[in-house]
């Protein structure tokens, strides 16, 4: 056989679709049976826009029986906050919105030299979920981005620090998942788990479902830092030496300003992506996260202190 | 877009794979990844620089896997990782399964939804211990289909002889355990060189059987879900009460087996009550019928007290009963003693439940069952007897697996302690299973 392409017939790209959608909405109404105080986590980003709109139609006709929170890095990229906002809105659901500054403000958190945030949205996420005593915490995390992520079940069970034992996970059997948690634990539930990059995409062609513009092609001035494509915030802009250019880009994954990259593309459509994402020979984290590229283990040190 | 015809997950194949430390299994996933272009440039390069960290030649491909640091620190895999990769005829999704004798507990957790899975042995040394556990644990979780991986072909000069000895020998245990020889299917491999993973092999012109990844491509898994009873355990009540669904009241759950078409009689389980099948409902639009696999919504034509927990079913029904005779795989490193106290996970209930007996205990080396045992250890399968508080609506796992399955739950910690299946579903163990209890 030929692998020299990977274009999947589209009626098949449709079945597996439905398999995975199906498996997802399972899951949706598993927790919502299951759980008292369960949560969305919602950046903005794609995954948890695909989310939020699997959420809807597990419980379609009924509105999504859950709120939405926001770990918001004060760095965000203002398309994303109006994506946001519009969302909630349409969807008259409640928004939570941890705010970084606030921790940085009162002392609980100190800002790092490199000026970064993502690392620090940990520790906001925690004490939000202790607050709002939030027992379940779905996460748009899939299993084809990171290699620890590979690892990790459907439903992840934290301590009340939040962390994650790779060593400690549950047996995961059949669809029969296990919720069951101590007061203060909560878990981590994926639905997205078995889903790929172009799996999103695909679902998201199919479905018409609407996301932030920075996602599509655009011009824009960038500057270049550690092979990354890097734009101007309040997260700061070019050190000496880096120069600022015009070029026309688009992110494939949507994180703190201060960290996440852009790539050169001329995808202005979601075809336009999937034929980009089809031909990438890069995977999105490579291409577009800092702080993936730390060590080997950066995700795996990250999860286990209870990051997303 | 036709949805009812595209249903069917036929084109996306949940495969296991298993096999003992050092047989390469981490190697052949990473050189399926690699020859079906699913490893990407930097994953790649990680890889590579990797590899030169450890002084090694070539790109070691087990560490595209290999995720956790303990992991690449030890050289071993130590829990289940899923990896996705896709061809123009299939999406795959791989539980790439631990092989330490300690971890067995992953390979349950890796193949109980796996429609295949590729067992994996080191062409030097045959069918080891390991191979025939893992087998049994396959039968016992009814993977429908196997494939023998006869890896390190090389080291053994691709020799004909000893691949077919050895596809001999496991075709020879695992016919024991209940498969057809149609079943399964032996390949041999290097998945350090890629023989016959992706690339048919110059070195073995006498094996004229697909290669790993042509058999994965090819091999059916779709199972006609009209010949099975409908089972659609009820996950959530949808009720909106809004001004445009004053009065929607619709059970949200997954088909667990069978088709269940409007118009259907229906029976509510374990009350017993029953009605008909009002709509099929969808956020894209009412069906006529849906299958199993799908995740629906049904309105049935009476006002029923129906709520999570409940099992909506047509067809043959289900046994309703507190008594269970089941089979165990033993999950915890607490050992289970006759009249542990434990949750019963099935379906969507979860009930107290009593484990009164120990009957048997089941050797998955010789195929062999020793009557009640004292205990039941760590990766061990035996049968039990439990008494829950309230009834359940079962069926033969052997039969229908979604609802003949429950976990079995500590009750002071919350883990997840057994996968259960409700009878006996190694032949063995039906055999032994009139002379340790002549049953009714």
């Amino acid at each position: 056989m030929s692998t020299d392409t990977v274009d999947t017939p589209p009626d098949l790209a449709g079945a597996a679709l439905d398999a995975l959608e199906s498996e997802a909405i399972h899951i949706f109404r598993e927790v919502a049976g299951e759980f008292d105080r369960p949560v969305i986590l919602f950046s903005g980003g794609k995954d948890s826009t695909v989310l939020v709109h699997l959420a809807r139609k597990a419980f379609w006709p009924a509105p999504i029986p859950f709120p939405l929170l926001h770990v918001d890095t004060g760095h965000n990229f203002p398309e994303v906050l109006e994506f946001r906002d519009a969302l909630v809105e349409e969807l008259g659901a409640r928004l939570v919105v941890a705010r970084v500054q606030d921790w940085i403000d009162d002392g609980r958190l100190t800002e790092r030299p490199d000026g970064t945030r993502n690392p620090l949205q940990t520790t906001p996420l925690l004490d939000t979920i202790a607050e709002q005593r939030f027992d379940a915490v779905f996460g748009g995390g899939r299993r084809d981005e990171e290699r620890a992520r590979a690892k990790e079940r459907v439903f992840s069970l934290r301590n009340a620090f939040g962390q994650w034992d790779p060593r400690r996970q549950r047996p995961e059997l059949w669809n029969l998942y296990n919720g069951r948690h101590r007061p203060g634990e909560h878990v981590r539930v994926f639905p997205l788990s078995n889903w790929t990059e172009l799996d999103v995409w695909r679902y998201i062609a199919r479905e018409g479902i609407q996301l932030p513009s920075i996602y599509y092609a655009h011009r824009r001035h960038v500057y270049r830092r550690d092979g990354m494509l890097l734009t101007s915030g309040p997260w700061g802009g070019p050190r000496e030496g880096e120069v600022v250019e015009e070029r026309t880009v688009r992110y494939r994954t949507v994180g703190d300003g201060s960290c996440t990259g852009a790539v050169e593309s001329e995808a202005r459509t979601v075809a336009d992506v999937i034929a980009e994402v089809q031909a990438s020979r890069l995977t999105e984290r490579g291409a577009t996260r800092a702080d993936d590229r730390l060590s080997e283990a950066a995700m795996e040190d990250r999860k286990r202190e209870g990051y997303f | 877009m036709d949805r009812q015809r595209s249903h069917g997950s036929a084109d996306l194949l949940r495969l296991a794979t298993a096999g003992s430390v050092d047989d390469g299994k981490s190697t052949l996933v990473g050189r399926l990844l690699y020859d079906t272009k699913s490893v990407l440039a930097d994953q790649l390069d990680a890889v590579r620089r990797a590899s030169v960290d450890r002084g090694l030649s070539t790109p070691d491909l087990s560490l595209l896997v290999d995720g956790l640091r303990s992991e690449r620190e030890q050289g071993i895999t130590i829990d289940v990782a899923y990896r996705y990769f896709a061809t123009p005829r299939r999406s795959f999704v791989l539980a790439d399964t631990p092989g330490h004798v300690q971890y067995t507990r992953n390979t349950v957790t890796g193949a109980s939804t796996a429609q295949l899975a590729i067992l994996l042995v080191d062409a030097r040394k045959g069918v080891v211990e390991q191979t025939r556990r893992h087998a049994a644990v396959l039968a016992l979780l009814g993977v429908p289909r196997l494939v023998l991986a006869v890896n390190k072909i090389d080291l053994v000069d691709h020799d004909e002889t000893t691949f077919a000895l050895i596809a001999k020998d496991f075709t020879a245990h695992v016919t024991a355990l209940g498969y057809e020889e149609s079943a399964v299917q032996a390949v041999p491999v290097s998945a350090l060189l890629g023989d016959n993973v992706v690339d048919r092999s110059e070195h073995t012109p006498w094996y004229v059987g697909p290669t790993l990844l042509e058999h994965l491509e090819t091999v059916p898994v779709r199972e006609d879900p009209h010949d099975a009873p409908f089972r659609f355990p009820v996950q959530y009540v949808i009720r909106p009460r809004t001004a445009e669904y004053p009065d929607y009241r619709g059970y949200a759950g997954q088909v667990a087996s069978g088709v269940v078409r409007t118009g259907d009689e229906v029976t509510v389980f374990p009350s017993g009550l029953r009605s008909r099948v009002e709509h099929i409902d969808t956020p894209d639009g009412p069906l006529a019928e849906a299958s199993a696999g799908q995740s629906v919504t049904l309105l049935l034509a009476d006002d029923l007290d129906i709520g999570r927990g409940d099992l909506i079913a047509g067809g043959a029904p289900p046994e309703v009963t507190d008594e269970l005779d089941a089979t165990l795989c033993w999950l915890s490193e607490k050992p289970l003693r006759a009249g542990a106290r434990v949750l019963v996970k099935h379906g969507t209930r979860t009930v107290p439940a009593i484990v009164t007996e120990l009957t048997a205990l089941f050797d998955e080396q010789t195929l062999s069952v020793s009557d009640a045992p004292r205990s039941l250890a760590l990766n061990e399968i035996g049968r039990v007897a439990l008494r829950t508080a309230e009834p359940l609506p079962v069926d033969p796992y052997t039969d229908l697996p979604r609802t003949g399955a429950f976990l079995v739950i500590d009750q002071t910690d919350g883990g997840t302690v057994a996968a259960g299946l409700v009878g006996a579903p190694l032949p063995v163990m039906d055999t032994r299973r009139d002379l340790v209890s002549p049953g009714p």
